[in-house]
């Protein structure tokens, strides 16, 4: 008969669409089916204009909370309906990156009910879901989304479930890693050898281990934690010397907000991030005086709390003599990725813990908190990962079938196609091997899960990145974009922008189209190309990489610009005269013989060269460390008008240097870290000064951000780079930009730091593909 | 010096010098060529310039180099050296003295290792044109046809041993280069192996050596990348077995340089079946040049290519080829 379809895509299967379509279409008095297809969902129904409206409207408006809804279409169509019933129909069709699957989700609030009522048939079951919650992305093997490809397939259902996953008004209805305790995964309690603990309750035991310090890996969703007792000194400083890992904040874990709260000031958005259904973890300001172990963040006020997201988690903080925080950390050794298999971590975690919590259903992806932070009222993603991923980023421009190869350090990959872009989760530093390993088996994993073979390849300039080799070993079409160019055109991706905008990137370290190294850089970007209007004026890192790791280096360096054969022991702040002699006086003769000195715009190193000088912090133990214990520093003296000082209160603005071709702007960095240096000269309080600093860049920046828009005529700006993970720098440039009614775009969905890097090269180097080969389509014709 | 037509005097001068220093009964025929004894075998030919600064430097100088470099190049493929040319560039200006210091260094060079130069030139050029002295060395060998050596013929499970420290030669020359003090023993390790590597051919069992190579520029690093690509397998070290001296180490440390990346003139890697390690690291040790010899890593069936450096905490790194200079990355 004559009938309509009815398509609509998006995240749409895995999140109880089907049978959300199947009440509604009840409700409306429709007969017909609604099934999953390879692209994402199709109802076939016969009714009039006015019914349809309606129809689709409610499904507009009703949608279920997981799903994400990117087009709905319609159009006439002979379909074959049982009148009368609306039914659900078998699963057609293969695979295709329009149907996405969907994220792992936070226990919700049904499930959680339910597993605490003794009467419940899922009570106290550590493995409790339903379709709006639970593990997904983590579990599946290949679409379409089905029990039979995921590591569930290995639990067959119990009658109980079997009935629950049948029923269209159910909400497990085709859940499909729907389990109970008669029929689906167990945890189990183990030895730091591995050997079974018998036991009746290992959550008990795992409760009773973490209150008397000992160190626990806990399998989870998406790999292993290393928990421990977070209000213990000894239980956290025993966790940082096994881990080999001094200094690197460590993230908690709480149960509910109301604890949240004992422990950090929390704004209402932070409480909305915090419990949104992803529940990463958020970056928030610590309360003095807490009972928290001071270990947690060495000379940071800033901490990063999750809140318990699986039943696991959950079912552990009800134990009564469980914890009432839990240091939560990724199980790895240092700068490995995230053990995922029982005997994997065994092997690598059982040298670094006291016991194992063990449970038998298998990780197939594995995956890392995500992170998270407000600003400017907005949530920021700084590592996406668990949550989000694999969610994809949709933009108005037609892609090839694009690979977005990423950084180095904190690398993703990304996946694009048509208008969708599939960033990877967070992967880490290649240059180690399982990392790269990681890399490469994720590639191949979400080229089958998205059904996306790449045409094309799109990396770095930076040739000495492992993503760089990567990318040139494809054979295919290769795409090289600039890193702060990919920084730039991220957000542009995210935002929707495509007209040229100028691009303020605030960053460590890139590989410059002239050889140099980037760092601090004003662009002119559109989507496809960028010119290069300013940068921060260039510092040396004697023994390059060396430095990113040594502030005290960036420190001399800085000195020996600024005083040059001057230089003595009376113009070197205390701080410096710590560092011996035996190390000050190679570093000074290789500056002077222009030795693996490299020049660098990096803004990145201009934070570390403050953060030597005022004595912060001379050697890191992790990447980032010196500016964020400078951005700490600030932050103590930051008084709530400080945004208006910014625009009101006369600070020094210097005047801007032309480079020798007279092109391009430069931010005088050595006249910055000149007035830091007359700051501590004078016996100004170290926060006052690490405050100075960062309102003069903010104040300097922005005037010549000023006069390039009024250059150029520009007035949207995008703010990107690792260094904007700067609170301080971040919302004082939202600030100004907002004062001047200029336009500011910032990553939002995707992170500002290297994280975000594939993004930006698969959009870039995507459309250059397109603009190169219509181009040639053209020429060919004429 | 000087250069142009007046220029015959001085060149009578190096040419006495070359005869003083260098003398031997082929290059005192003073002929356009040399003409060597044939020998039973196949000929092994190579070439290579050197320019270094500094000229003269601790453990040794651009003389030696030349002399040793092409000297180690003939031996890596199990060839016996049987002559050297010597070819100079010198800058106008470039002293006499110094000049003369390089031939007595050559000469030197040439008798320790029982090879000698057997024909030579010198062109002198304006100011400028060159850095004081440019050096070519090439070098004629013979070798037992029936000897295979070549970076193709390592296979899976083969060990690799490196006859000696790493990076003396690399960080004696950037120490000098960034003007840092250097440490007393810090030095050169520049020396000739052909004896050493004689030694080795004669006393294993025939064919157990699979693979010689001197990791000279680029460093242990990138000659193992070459050694990976070309046998299609995978290379992995053992980060505690790599042989670096303390103030090697510290002056890396310091000048942010890696010595898996620095240049080693005195030093080859040796790719053995795994029967006969044992007995290869014996006979080394038993000589001058490989009394510190050690096995460093092994090759594999896996990524072909690839070069892994494992660690004793946290796992693995790849180690990739460098090309030019390294850039910072850390972002
Ligand atoms: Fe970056
Ligand atoms: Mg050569
Ligand atoms: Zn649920
Ligand atoms: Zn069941």
């Amino acid at each position: 008969m004559k009938g309509v379809e009815i398509f609509i895509r998006g995240t749409v299967q895995g999140v109880g669409f089907r049978p959300f379509i199947y009440n509604l279409a009840r409700q409306h008095g429709l007969s017909g089916t609604v099934c999953n297809t390879g692209d994402g969902v199709a109802i076939h129904t016969s009714c009039s204009k006015e019914e349809l409206e309606a129809f689709i409207g409610a499904v507009r408006s009703k949608a279920p909370p997981l799903s994400r809804i990117q087009s709905i279409e319609h159009g006439p169509k002979e379909i074959e309906i049982e009148d009368g019933r609306f039914t659900i129909s078998k699963s057609s069709g293969t695979s295709s990156a329009d149907a996405s699957i969907p994220p792992d989700i936070a226990l919700c609030a049904d499930c959680l009910s339910e597993m605490q009522d003794p009467n419940d048939p899922r009570f106290a079951y550590p493995f409790i879901n339903c379709t709006n919650c639970g593990p997904r992305f983590t579990i599946v093997e290949k679409i379409p989304y089905d029990r039979q490809q995921t590591s569930m397939k290995v639990f067959p259902m119990c009658e109980a479930c079997t009935r629950d996953y049948e029923d269209p008004g159910n909400r497990r209805f085709h859940a499909q890693p729907n389990a109970c305790p008669l029929c689906g995964p167990q945890v189990s309690w183990h030895d730091q050898a591995g050997n079974k603990i018998e036991t009746k309750s290992p959550l008990t035991d795992t409760a009773v281990a973490l209150a008397a310090n000992k160190l626990v890996a806990i399998r989870g969703l998406g790999g292993f934690h290393l928990s421990c007792n977070a209000l213990e000194e000894k239980a956290v400083a025993q966790l940082r010397e096994r881990k080999r890992r001094p200094h690197k904040p460590l993230a908690i874990m709480v149960q509910s907000i109301d604890i949240a709260k004992k422990y950090c000031f929390i704004s209402e958005q932070e409480i909305a991030l915090l419990s949104s259904i992803e529940h990463p973890i958020v970056l928030l300001q610590k309360r003095p005086d807490t009972d928290l172990a001071q270990g947690l963040a060495p000379h940071i006020t800033e901490l990063g709390i999750m809140l318990a997201y699986t039943p696991l988690h959950h079912l552990l903080f009800q134990e009564s003599t469980c914890p009432q925080a839990l240091v939560m950390t990724s199980g790895n050794s240092s700068g490995t990725p995230i053990c995922t298999g029982n005997a994997e971590a065994i092997d690598r975690l059982g040298p670094i813990v006291d016991n194992f919590l063990l449970h038998n259903r298998d990780i197939v992806t594995r995956i890392d908190d995500s992170v998270t932070r407000v600003s400017g009222k907005k949530p920021l993603i700084l590592r996406r990962a668990r949550g989000y991923v694999p969610s994809p980023i949709h933009c108005k421009w037609t892609l090839p079938a694009t690979i977005g190869c990423g950084g180095g350090l904190k690398s993703t990959f990304c996946l694009g196609k048509k208008n969708s872009l599939f960033t990877s989760q967070h992967i880490g530093d290649l240059s180690n091997l399982e990392s790269y390993d990681f890399f490469q088996e994720s590639i191949e994993h979400l080229k089958k899960v998205f059904d996306i073979e790449p045409e094309i390849a799109v990396c770095d300039l930076h040739p000495d990145y492992l993503s760089t080799h990567y990318a040139k070993a494809l054979g295919i079409p290769l795409y090289q974009v600039q890193h702060h160019h990919a920084h730039a055109t991220a957000v542009m991706a995210e935002h929707g922008l495509k007209d040229p905008v100028i691009a303020i990137i605030l960053d460590g370290t890139g590989y410059g189209d002239d050889g140099t190294s980037w760092g601090g850089e004003i662009l002119q970007a559109d989507l496809t190309s960028f010119t290069r209007l300013a940068h921060l004026s260039h510092l040396r890192l004697p023994g390059g990489d060396k430095a990113a790791t040594e502030p005290w280096r960036m420190g001399i360096s800085a000195l020996h610009s600024l005083y040059g054969d001057g230089l003595s022991d009376k113009n070197i702040p205390t701080a410096l005269r710590q560092i011996e002699r035996d190390k000050r006086e190679p570093l000074l003769s290789m500056l002077n013989n222009n030795f693996n000195s490299p020049l660098t715009s990096s803004c990145g190193r201009l934070f570390d060269t403050v953060s030597s000088l005022l004595g912060i912090c001379q050697k890191m133990s992790y990447e980032g460390q010196a500016a964020m214990e400078l951005e700490d520093r600030a932050r103590r003296c930051l008084n709530s008008t400080w945004k208006n000082d910014l625009i009101s209160e006369d600070y020094d603005q210097f005047p801007f240097l032309l480079d020798d071709r007279g092109i391009t702007w430069e931010i005088n960095s050595l006249q910055l870290i000149k007035t830091v240096l007359d700051d501590i000269q004078m016996g100004k309080k170290t926060p006052e000064i690490a405050l100075r600093f960062h309102l003069l860049l903010i104040k300097n920046i922005t005037a010549l951000t000023l006069q390039l828009c009024t250059q150029t005529g520009l007035n949207q700006v995008v703010l990107s780079g690792g260094c904007m993970q700067n609170a301080i720098i971040l919302e004082g440039l939202r600030h100004t930009m907002a004062t001047h009614n200029i336009s500011v775009f910032t990553g939002e969905n995707i992170p500002i730091n290297d994280g975000g890097i594939s993004l930006g090269q698969t959009i870039t180097g995507g459309l250059q593909h397109v603009s190169r080969n219509s181009h040639e389509g053209n020429q060919g014709r004429g | 010096l000087d250069h142009g037509s007046g220029g015959l005097a001085s060149q009578e001068l190096i040419e006495n010098l070359f005869i003083k220093h260098l003398d031997n009964p082929i290059l005192r025929n003073l002929e356009d060529s040399a003409i060597l004894e044939n020998k039973p075998g196949n000929i092994a030919f190579t070439t290579d310039s050197y320019v270094v600064d500094p000229l003269f430097f601790p453990g040794g100088d651009i003389g030696k180099l030349a002399v040793h470099g092409t000297i180690n190049d003939l031996a890596m493929r199990g060839a016996e050296p049987q002559g050297l040319s010597l070819g100079l560039i010198l800058e106008e200006g470039f002293s006499l003295d110094e000049l003369e210091r390089v031939i007595i260094s050559v000469a030197e060079a040439c008798r320790e290792a029982d090879v000698y130069v057997v024909t030579g030139d010198t062109k002198v050029v304006p100011r400028g044109k060159a850095d004081k002295i440019f050096i070519n060395t090439a070098g004629v060998g013979i070798v037992d046809p029936k000897l295979q050596i070549s970076s193709k013929k390592a296979r899976a499970g083969d060990s690799i041993i490196l006859s000696g420290s790493m990076g003396d030669h690399g960080i004696t020359i950037m120490s000098k280069q960034a003007g840092i003090a250097i440490d007393g023993n810090l030095r050169s390790d520049t020396m000739a192996l052909h004896k050493m590597v004689a030694k080795l051919l004669a006393e294993l069992p025939a064919g157990s050596i699979h693979t010689l190579r001197d990791p000279t520029r680029g460093g242990v690093a990138t000659t193992l990348n070459e050694i990976a690509g070309n046998s299609k397998l995978e290379i992995e070290l053992i980060e505690e077995s790599l042989p670096i001296r303390a103030n090697v180490r510290a002056a890396c440390e310091m000048l942010g340089l890696d010595p898996l990346y620095l240049a080693n003139e005195g030093k080859c890697l040796i790719i053995v079946s795994p029967e006969q390690t044992e007995l290869a690291l014996q006979i080394l040790h038993k000589t001058k040049e490989g009394q510190e010899a050690v096995v460093i890593g092994s090759l594999k069936e896996g990524k072909a290519g690839r070069v892994l450096v494992t660690t004793p905490i946290g796992g693995a790194r790849v180690v990739t080829p460098l090309h030019g200079e390294p850039l910072p990355r850390i972002c």
